[in-house]
C-alpha cells in the first residue's frame, strides 16, 4: 500500500516539532496542516487540537513528529520516538530533514508492531508538497450535487476540503503570546486587508439601506403605475418595451444584491459578485456616455439630424412604392391590385410623415430626458434606443404585417383550393389529407377562385418580399442592440477578472453555467439566433407566418402564438370545407 | 533508467522518446517533436517579403512593407507560442494520478492532472483518418459513481503522434504501474 503525505511548502524550514493534520479515511493518506514547535505541554497541545477541530469541523489529530535539527542539536531520535506513546495514534509519522540537503526521510511506526516500514510489506511513501494558501483559496472541493453521495468524495477533493475548512488553525501567528507556537502559511502574521475589512463592516448597513430604498421604490411604482398599467393594452406594451423589461431585470438583481445575508456557498457568492461588477461597469459606461452626450450640444445635433433622416426614409419608401406600382424588375403586375395596394401604403406613409412633423419640436426634449436614463446604466440607454428605433419604424412594421397577412391568407387559400382541385380535403380530426368527392358546382367555384388567387400571387408575393426585407433589416438592428444589452447583463466580468489575476481561486469543477450565470437568468439571454433554427425561420417566411424579433421569453408571447394558431386553424377550416 | 531510441511519427519525421523511472510506481515519458527547421522559416519569410515587394512595386505605398514585416513577426510569435509543440510528457504516479503536459517552443507549458479514481484504463486505440489507420494512446476516464462505463476519452501525445512501436513501449510501462494501483 502506498502512503501519501501532503506536506505544506511553508513548513519546509520549520523548526522541529509535532505535525498536526488529518488522516483521510479510506484512502491511506494524510494532510499535514501545521507544525507545533518545542517546547510544549502535551496536555495543552491535545486541548488546542480538540478546540480547533471542533471549531472547524475537521477531525484534526497529531500525525507525527517533524525534525529539522539546527547546529548542535543532536539526540532527538529517541525523544521523538517516545512522543508516539504520549499521543496514541494508529500510525506515527517521523519526518526528518537535514539543513542544506533537499531530501526528506519518512518513517512510519505502526502502533501494533513497532517495526519500521521497510521490514513490512514494502510500504512506500509519496510526499506531495502543496502551497497552502492557494489550496485554501481554490474552490476545488464543493460538490455540485446537493444531496449526499453514496460513495465518498475523491481523495484530492478531501485534501482541498480539509485545508479550506481548517481556517481556525491558521489564526495563531507568531505574535500571539499563547503557550503554543506553530508554523503554517499565516504564521508570519495574519493576512488581512483594511479595505476588505472596512467593506465587510460597511456592507451590512449599506445592504439594509439599499433594500429599504428598493422597497419604497417598488411600493411607490406598484401603487402608482399599477393603476395605469392594469389596463390590458398598456400591460402588454410594458412587456414588449425593452426598457421596462430591463428595469424589472435590474430590480431583481438589486434585490438579490441587497439581501443582508451572506452568500451561502461558492456559486452563490460568484453570482452576487458578477452581478455587482456588471452593475458597476454598466453605470460607469453609462456615465461616460452621458458625459459625451451632454457636452458640445451633441443632443441638439442628434435631434436636428433625426427628423430629416425620417423624412429621407419616408421619401425612399415613397419611391419604392412608385417603382412597385410600375413594372418592377420587368415583372408584369396585376394593374388593379397593384394600384390598390400601392395607394394604401402611400397613404400610410403620408400619415406617418405628418406624425413625425407633429412630434419634431418635442424630439430634443425627449432626447434630453432620455439621455438622463443613461445614468442608470449603459444597458438602459441601449434599450431606450432600441425602443425609439421600434417606434420610429412602426410604419415599416405595419406594412410588414399587412403584407404578411395578405400573403398568408393567399397561401392558405391556394393550398386548400389546390387540394380541392385534386379532389382531396384536409381532415381536421385526423390531421391528414383525405380524398373527398365534391359536387360539380363546388368544383367549378373552387377552380375559379383558385385561378384568380394564382394569378394574383406574384403581386402580393412581391409586396410581401419587399416589406419583409425591410422589416428584417430593422429587426436585425434591434437584435444587435438587444444582444449587447444581454451581454452587459450576463457577462461574468468578476469571474474573468479572477481568472486573469488569481486563477487559483477559480480552479473549480468544470465552469458550468450554474456557477456564473445562475438559473435565474431568462433563457433567451445568450441567444444569438431566433429560437427556431434557420430552416424553421425560412419556412415561416415562405408560408407567411409573422416572425417576432428577439425578446425575453414571457408567457404572454407563448399565449399569443397559441391564439394565433387557433385563429389560423379556424381560417383553414372555413376555406377548406366546401 | 534513460532510453533514447529513434522512433518516427505518423508522417515519417524523427521523434525521440525518453522514459524515466523515478521509482517503482512513478514513471515519466517524454516525446519530443522535431524542431522548426530553418529552411522552412526562410522559405516562408522570403515568400511573404517577395509578395510584399511586389505589392509595393505596384502600389508604391510603404505601409505594405511595414505591414508585411509586422505580419511575419506576429505570425512567427503566434506559431511558436500556440502552435509548435516542443515536447509532450506523461507522468504516471501510482495511486495518485496522471499528469499530461505539453510544452511549446516558446516555453509555455500547459498541464492537466487526472486523478487516479477517475482513470479506468490506458489503452491504444486505432482511428481511421482518410486513407490511413493511425494508432493513438488514450486515457479512458470513468465517473466514480459508475465504475463500468467510460465517461470520456483523453488522447495523449496528440501533436507528436508517435507510431505503434513507441506507443507499445509507453503502454507496457504504464500498465505495470496501473495494474498495481487498481
Amino acid at each position: 500500500m502506498v502512503l501519501k503525505i501532503f506536506f505544506p511548502q511553508c513548513c519546509n524550514r520549520a523548526d522541529s516539532g509535532l505535525l498536526v493534520g488529518r488522516w483521510i479515511s479510506g484512502h491511506d493518506s494524510a494532510v499535514v496542516l501545521a507544525v507545533i514547535h518545542y517546547p510544549f505541554i502535551p496536555g495543552q497541545v491535545k486541548q488546542y487540537v480538540q478546540q480547533v477541530g471542533a471549531a472547524s469541523g475537521v477531525e484534526l489529530s497529531v500525525l507525527g513528529s517533524w525534525s529539522l535539527p539546527k547546529e548542535g542539536q543532536e539526540g532527538m531520535e529517541s525523544f521523538l520516538r517516545d512522543l508516539s506513546t504520549i499521543f496514541p495514534q494508529q500510525r506515527w509519522l517521523q519526518i526528518r530533514r537535514q539543513m542544506g540537503k533537499t531530501g526528506f526521510t519518512c518513517e512510519v511506526l505502526n502502533r501494533d508492531q513497532s517495526k519500521t516500514a521497510e521490514e513490512k510489506e514494502e510500504e512506500e511513501v509519496i510526499f506531495v508538497h502543496y502551497e497552502q494558501r492557494k489550496v485554501m483559496l481554490s474552490q476545488l472541493h464543493p460538490i455540485e450535487s446537493g444531496d449526499a453521495k453514496t460513495d465518498p468524495p475523491s481523495e484530492l477533493r478531501q485534501v482541498f476540503q480539509t485545508v479550506a475548512l481548517s481556517q481556525p488553525l491558521f489564526f495563531l501567528d507568531k505574535y500571539d503570546d499563547g503557550p503554543l507556537k506553530s508554523t503554517h502559511w499565516q504564521s508570519e502574521g495574519r493576512e488581512a486587508s483594511i479595505i476588505v475589512e472596512l467593506l465587510k463592516q460597511a456592507s451590512v448597513p449599506l445592504c439594509l439601506l439599499l433594500s429599504w430604498l428598493l422597497s419604497t421604490f417598488l411600493s411607490f411604482s406598484s401603487c402608482f403605475f399599477c393603476r395605469i398599467f392594469n389596463f390590458y393594452p398598456l400591460r402588454f406594451l410594458s412587456t414588449k418595451l425593452s426598457t421596462c423589461v430591463q428595469l424589472s431585470y435590474r430590480t431583481e438583481h438589486m434585490k438579490t444584491l441587497s439581501s443582508p445575508k451572506p452568500a451561502a456557498g461558492h456559486s452563490q457568492f460568484m453570482r452576487k459578485a458578477n452581478m455587482l461588477v456588471s452593475v458597476l461597469v454598466d453605470v460607469a459606461l453609462g456615465v461616460l456616455l452621458m458625459s459625451w452626450l451632454y457636452r458640445d450640444d451633441h443632443i441638439t445635433m442628434l435631434a436636428n439630424t433625426l427628423v430629416p433622416a425620417a423624412d429621407h426614409v419616408a421619401k425612399e419608401l415613397d419611391q419604392l412604392l412608385q417603382w412597385l406600382m410600375g413594372a418592377p424588375a420587368g415583372l408584369k403586375m396585376n394593374r388593379a391590385l397593384d394600384q390598390v395596394l400601392g395607394r394604401f401604403f402611400l397613404y400610410h406613409i403620408h400619415l406617418w410623415i405628418s406624425y413625425i412633423h407633429l412630434m419634431s419640436p418635442f424630439i430634443e426634449g425627449i432626447l434630453w430626458y432620455g439621455g438622463l436614463s443613461a445614468c442608470l446604466g449603459l444597458s438602459f440607454a441601449l434599450s431606450l434606443l432600441s425602443d425609439m428605433v421600434a417606434l420610429f419604424t412602426f410604419h415599416i412594421y405595419c406594412f410588414y404585417v399587412y403584407g404578411a397577412r395578405l400573403y398568408c391568407l393567399k397561401i392558405y387559400g391556394l393550398s386548400s383550393l389546390w387540394r380541392l382541385f385534386r379532389g382531396k380535403k384536409w381532415n381536421v380530426l385526423r390531421q391528414r389529407v383525405d380524398s373527398c368527392s365534391y359536387d360539380l358546382d363546388q368544383l367549378f367555384i373552387g377552380t375559379l377562385l383558385f385561378t384568380i388567387l394564382l394569378f394574383l400571387l406574384p403581386t402580393t408575393a412581391l409586396y410581401y418580399l419587399v416589406f419583409t426585407l425591410l422589416r428584417l433589416v430593422v429587426v436585425l438592428f434591434q437584435g444587435v442592440l438587444h444582444l449587447s444589452v444581454d451581454f452587459i447583463n450576463s457577462f461574468p466580468l468578476f469571474a474573468v477578472g479572477l481568472r486573469i489575476c488569481r486563477s487559483y481561486r477559480l480552479a473549480g469543477t468544470k465552469p458550468s453555467q450554474r456557477q456564473y450565470g445562475g438559473p435565474d437568468l431568462p433563457d433567451s439571454d445568450l441567444q444569438l439566433l431566433p429560437r427556431d433554427s434557420w430552416l424553421a425561420l425560412v419556412k415561416k417566411l415562405f408560408v407567411g407566418e409573422l416572425i417576432y424579433p428577439w425578446r425575453h421569453k414571457t408567457t404572454k408571447s407563448r399565449l399569443r402564438i397559441q391564439k394565433r394558431g387557433r385563429r389560423e386553424e379556424r381560417g383553414r377550416d372555413r376555406i377548406g370545407d366546401f | 533508467m534513460m532510453e533514447d531510441e529513434t522512433f518516427t511519427d505518423i508522417s515519417g519525421k524523427t521523434i525521440s522518446l525518453d522514459c524515466q523511472s523515478h521509482s517503482s510506481f512513478c514513471r515519466e515519458f517524454t516525446v519530443s517533436s522535431p524542431k522548426v527547421s530553418i529552411g522552412k522559416v526562410m522559405v516562408y519569410t522570403c515568400s511573404v517579403w517577395l509578395l510584399a515587394y511586389a505589392a509595393f512595386f505596384i502600389t508604391q505605398n510603404t505601409a505594405v512593407l511595414s505591414s508585411a514585416i509586422l505580419i511575419t513577426l506576429v505570425g512567427m510569435m503566434f506559431h511558436i507560442h500556440f502552435v509548435k509543440v516542443d515536447h509532450e510528457s506523461l507522468l504516471v504516479i501510482g495511486s495518485l494520478g496522471i499528469q499530461v503536459s505539453s510544452s511549446y517552443a516558446s516555453g509555455r507549458e500547459i498541464t492537466t492532472f487526472i486523478e487516479m479514481s477517475k482513470i479506468k484504463d490506458i489503452v491504444i486505440n486505432e482511428a481511421i483518418y482518410m486513407h490511413q489507420i493511425i494508432y493513438y494512446l488514450c486515457v479512458l476516464l470513468k465517473d466514480p459513481s459508475e465504475p463500468n462505463a467510460v465517461s470520456s476519452v483523453v488522447p495523449l501525445f496528440q501533436s507528436s503522434k508517435p507510431r505503434l512501436n513507441c506507443l507499445v513501449k509507453v503502454y507496457k510501462s504504464c500498465q505495470e504501474i496501473l495494474s498495481k494501483s487498481q
